[in-house]
């Protein structure tokens, strides 16, 4: 009797246990259902069709290849020069905006006259859509001819530089680091917002003065949404398409093409799906491994230990 | 440079530095504030001038600061049929935006508050479903969509942009959880509170800045998307992106591109909750 | 701490936003606005630009003559209405029932059976003259002799030069200059000071900017993209000698920033008075002919594309519509593009907008309109004479295996095409030379041209 009275014991606990995990899963489930079915399936498509040849003009084109399509990847030479502009363009930009983000939230998080008015037009450049915003530093701010930043700097001897063509890097990242700054300005001010005034008043009766406060009690507070904000940002740069298309189309030659624009003209103007497809592929897995290294190693609000 | 102490606590500080020191320090701050926000400004205030602007105005030698304006850039906009293209936008950036919190508040809450094994594991999956180049799906895509039937249906971008934007709601949300004191949680569960109710009495007032930033971040990628909806819309279930690019090519017209993404952002004022005022 | 109702009052707003937008987009599973109730509702994929807007405004009419037809236009830039439409036939998505392509693709797709054989339709409308479009425009549109797309306009390329500063400085162009004699005008009549360039040249990057006036280059110089055998020829030295006449004569007499100048940036700069010449499409005229765009109107000369080896050299291109296979309203789909390319369209866009904004380029009687020819007393006989001259089967000096003028009638050309334009897009730039650039590109010719040699 006593054995099967503990094995009811032990059953009915383990069901307690099992039951008590199931409520905290089940929150979760409909998000991850969600996206699993949306985005997996794309994927194993995807998969599929990196190994099959098939180019959508030329029909009955479509056979198994296996890996030759990888094979071909590895062996180009515009997809690594592609892979490094890729790494350029998200690494400056998302520094960049993200240092100009904090400087800007630092500056809003005091009461002045018109904050309103100068929040408003800071958070602009995130609410123009991309392909405008592009554009429009392209023809109206670089433009040789008819370029703002010319005839600024006209006084300072700066004639009529093509900036997008000497500097197509720099000026893809200058207007991508104008639409995510605000972005960065946006989460570091919600991150200084959410910080207890007597923390800092605290910090300022030590005698502790402005830098130092801000070194050692405002900084380490921002971090978790300062290492948000980065990997947020980089997700997003990391793909980004629509300046590079609007303003430099990738060149001059493949100066500025990165891997999402070599993508896009293999889908779209080669129409190689399978092609396209194992770039695709090899893209996932190599921002895999970046983000694994650098979430395990840098960022802190992906440790464990933080969670309750 | 913590000015958030220094100016928005003077009752602390204000016995130990003189008064006009710091009108002076304040007065320095808030004009170089206005002048970043200015210059920050600047280029989309100069995209509004050009779309009143006509051709030959809008490309000259010396930028035109004056200049006769016209309205004919607009009346061309919405001459083109703009309506049931923003009611799309309207509809897939609202409803999305809906989907995503319904999804993403309990997920986020099951990774923070109180969370699953493997959080990480979890939100590192939702994260990575965002490291596809969409570029390389659409094809993979088009075939799904046009088996399921919701080629050129305005839901099937309702789909997309739910899955779109769930990663980064989980994200953020989960960040604003984590901000909640445990004491408050533990408080609330002493008084035998139910979840349900602690969630609605106790957290959403904590949360609903976080909430409200989220739900911005959403509407602006939405109402921005423009790959899949020019890809997977034709004539019933485009959106504003999709009828804006139509305008680029001819280059009488580029200026129509700028004009309502250039009033749009200007009226719409994001809601005060994002930056707490 | 913010009390509670902030954010109940949030929810709500969003929830009667979308209750709205759901009521306003008849959320009954349709999930589109504008469900028009009887007739046919025929989709059209068109490519954005100013005649076809003026044709979207037109198709009221359409529909007025035609009440059991509804239309719904899609309208997109040229590369996304490309990537598209292609997209979209290839898989049969069957989206649209009547499409905007180009003599690039027409000949290709009907050969893959993409295409409804249009001959049939053409024959039986009465009214409709088939053979009254501009021949070789009619060629190009055609396989096996049947038509598979009927053009709504058409163009070729020409030199547009300015009278005046020819005049002031003395010069005479002939009606079919060389292009040593343009090279020489150019260098006569730079004047950077002034903020005037001798000559402006596309230079962007893309198989349909800076290629097309290059090909046409190229063809005059003798050279060609591929032999009899498929074997690449890009390191010819009839290429080489093209493209670094093309490229020494941009970056020393052509405009700033050439190597991000496409057509829309050309025609600014040539509309503001900024570049005493420029070669490019015929179609140029609706732009720089037009007071409301232009600061030149009524300062320019037509000269013939120029030529070294070839009489003639001008590109041919046109946009024309077809009707997929997919598509289940084939007839009515006619309907409407017999009506959008018939001649008494010219007349409705004639008398509604004026004769200037008449497509040009589709038929020959169109030329015969007295209006038409007087509005376009300036461009309208050099346009015709341009698409009379072109010969779109032999373009080259030497014979080569594919069609095409400014593009290799093959369907991966508009990938090679664009890889070979960003290196030229280089050489523009000065990040490369032009012996760089055709390396490069000789090798993607290559592993195209291997293709084909395996297919035979």
């Amino acid at each position: 009797m006593a054995v099967i009275a503990a094995t009811r014991h032990v059953s009915e606990r383990r069901q307690v246990e099992r039951r008590e995990a199931w409520s905290r899963r089940a929150p979760l489930m409909p998000a991850l259902i969600f996206a699993i079915v949306v985005t997996q399936l794309p994927f194993v498509m995807t998969l599929w069709y990196s190994m099959q040849s098939w180019n959508l003009v030329r029909p009955g084109s479509e056979h198994f290849v296996g890996l030759s399509n990888y094979v071909d990847v590895f062996a180009d030479s515009t997809f690594r020069s592609a892979a490094w502009h890729t790494i350029l363009i998200t690494t400056s930009c998302v520094v960049v905006a993200m240092l100009l983000g904090i400087g800007l939230a630092l500056l809003l998080d005091r009461r002045f006259v018109g904050r309103g008015v100068v929040r408003t037009l800071l958070i602009t450049p995130f609410l123009i859509m991309p392909v405008a915003g592009a554009l429009l530093w392209k023809t109206t701010m670089f433009d040789p001819l008819f370029g703002i930043i010319n005839f600024v700097l006209a006084p300072f001897g700066a004639g009529e530089t093509d900036w997008v063509s000497t500097h197509p890097l720099g000026a893809v990242v200058t207007a991508l680091a104008w639409q995510w700054t605000p972005f960065m300005m946006l989460l570091v001010l919600a991150g200084l917002q959410s910080q207890g005034k007597d923390v800092l008043e605290a910090a300022q009766v030590d005698g502790a003065g402005a830098l130092s406060t801000f070194v050692w009690v405002t900084l380490p507070h921002l971090r978790r949404y300062i290492e948000l904000g980065v990997l947020l940002g980089a997700i997003y740069v990391v793909n980004t398409f629509d300046h590079i298309y609007m303003m430099t189309q990738g060149g001059p030659g493949t100066a500025s093409a990165n891997l999402p624009f070599y993508i896009y003209q293999r889908a779209f103007l080669g129409f190689d799906v399978g092609q396209a497809a194992a770039m695709g592929v090899v893209v996932v897995i190599g921002t895999i491994l970046i983000a694994t290294l650098a979430l395990r190693t840098i960022f802190s609000s992906f440790d464990v230990r933080e969670t309750r | 440079m913590t000015t958030s102490a220094s100016t928005s606590a003077p009752h602390l500080s204000g016995p130990r530095s003189s008064w006009p020191s710091k009108y002076i320090k304040g007065g320095l701050l808030t004009s170089l504030t206005w002048i970043v926000g200015l210059a920050f400004f600047f280029p989309v205030l100069w995209m509004v001038l050009t779309a009143f602007k006509q051709e030959r105005d809008a490309y000259t030698d010396t930028p035109k600061l004056f200049f006769e304006p016209t309205l004919d850039q607009f009346r061309n906009v919405f001459d083109a049929g703009f309506w049931p293209y923003l009611g799309n936008s309207v509809f897939a950036t609202a409803m999305s935006t809906l989907l995503v919190l319904v999804l993403a508040v309990p997920a986020a809450y099951a990774l923070s508050i109180r969370p699953v094994e493997k959080t990480q594991d979890v939100l590192f999956f939702f994260i990575s479903t965002k490291m596809l180049p969409v570029v390389a799906v659409i094809v993979p895509l088009y075939v799904v969509t046009q088996n399921l039937a919701l080629l050129d249906n305005i839901w099937a971008l309702v789909i997309l942009y739910t899955a779109m934007n769930l990663p980064i709601a989980v994200w953020m949300l989960r960040s604003f959880m984590l901000e909640v004191p445990g004491e408050v949680i533990e408080a609330a569960q002493m008084d035998g509170c139910t979840t349900l109710r602690m969630f609605r009495a106790v957290l959403l007032p904590m949360l609903a800045p976080g909430i409200a930033a989220t739900a911005l971040i959403c509407v602006i990628f939405a109402w921005n998307e423009f790959f899949f909806a020019v890809n997977l819309t034709a004539a019933r279930a485009g959106t504003v992106p999709v009828f804006l690019v139509g305008f680029i090519t001819s280059s009488s017209s580029a200026a129509c591109l700028w004009a309502p993404s250039s009033s749009r952002p200007l009226r719409q004022r994001p809601p005060p909750t994002v930056a707490g005022s | 701490m913010r009390p509670p109702f902030g954010a109940e009052r949030g929810i709500r707003l969003v929830a009667a936003l979308t209750a709205t937008s759901m009521v306003a987009t008849g959320c009954a599973g349709a999930g589109a606005l504008g469900e028009s109730g009887d007739g046919t509702t025929l989709v059209v994929a068109i490519v954005s630009n100013p005649q076809m807007e003026d044709a979207i405004a037109l198709s009221e009419q359409f529909e007025a003559e035609h009440p059991d037809i509804n239309l719904d236009f899609v309208s997109l830039p040229e590369n996304e209405a490309r990537a598209k439409i292609t997209a979209s036939v290839a898989t049969g998505g069957g989206e649209f029932d009547a499409v905007m392509i180009s003599n690039f693709e027409t000949p290709q797709w009907a050969e893959n059976g993409w295409l409804v054989d249009l001959q049939p339709y053409i024959d039986q409308t009465e009214g409709y003259d088939g053979d009254d479009f501009i021949p070789s425009v009619r060629d190009s549109l055609s396989y096996d002799g049947d038509m598979y797309s009927v053009p709504f306009y058409g163009e070729s390329s020409f030199l547009v030069y300015r009278k005046d500063l020819f005049e002031e400085a003395g010069l005479t162009m002939p009606a079919h200059p060389t292009w040593q004699q343009v090279a020489d005008f150019a260098a006569k009549l730079d004047d950077p000071e002034s903020g005037r360039t001798g000559i402006c040249l596309r230079g962007l990057s893309g198989w349909g900017e800076n290629l097309a006036p290059l090909n046409t280059v190229v063809n005059t110089f003798g050279g060609r993209w591929f032999d009899e055998d498929w074997n690449a020829q890009l390191d010819s030295p009839e290429f080489e000698n093209a493209v670094r006449f093309y490229v020494d004569l941009v970056q020393q007499y052509g405009e700033p920033g050439a190597a991000t100048s496409g057509y829309s940036e050309c025609i600014t700069r040539y509309s503001q008075g900024q570049a005493a010449m420029w070669y490019d499409a015929t179609a140029m005229v609706s732009t720089i002919e037009s007071p409301a765009d232009s600061q030149v109107v009524g300062k320019n000369g037509y000269a013939a594309a120029p030529v070294v080896e070839t009489d003639s050299s001008g590109w041919l291109y046109t946009w024309s519509l077809g009707i997929p296979e997919s598509s289940e309203h084939a007839d009515e789909a006619w309907e409407f593009l017999s009506w959008m390319t018939s001649k008494d369209y010219m007349h409705l866009v004639g008398n509604e907008f004026g004769w200037e904004r008449v497509p040009p380029g589709s038929r020959l009687s169109t030329y015969q309109i007295p209006e038409y020819a007087k509005v376009g007393e300036a461009y309208a006989q050099p346009t015709l004479d341009a698409l009379e001259a072109v010969d779109q089967e032999h373009p080259t000096v030497e014979p080569v295996p594919y069609t095409g003028i400014q593009f290799v009638g093959i369907p991966e050309f508009q990938d090679l095409g664009t890889r070979v334009s960003q290196q030229i897009s280089a050489a523009i730039a000065g990040q490369i030379s032009v012996d760089e650039a055709l390396d490069q590109a000789q090798n993607y010719a290559e592993s195209v041209g291997e293709s084909y040699q395996e297919g035979d």
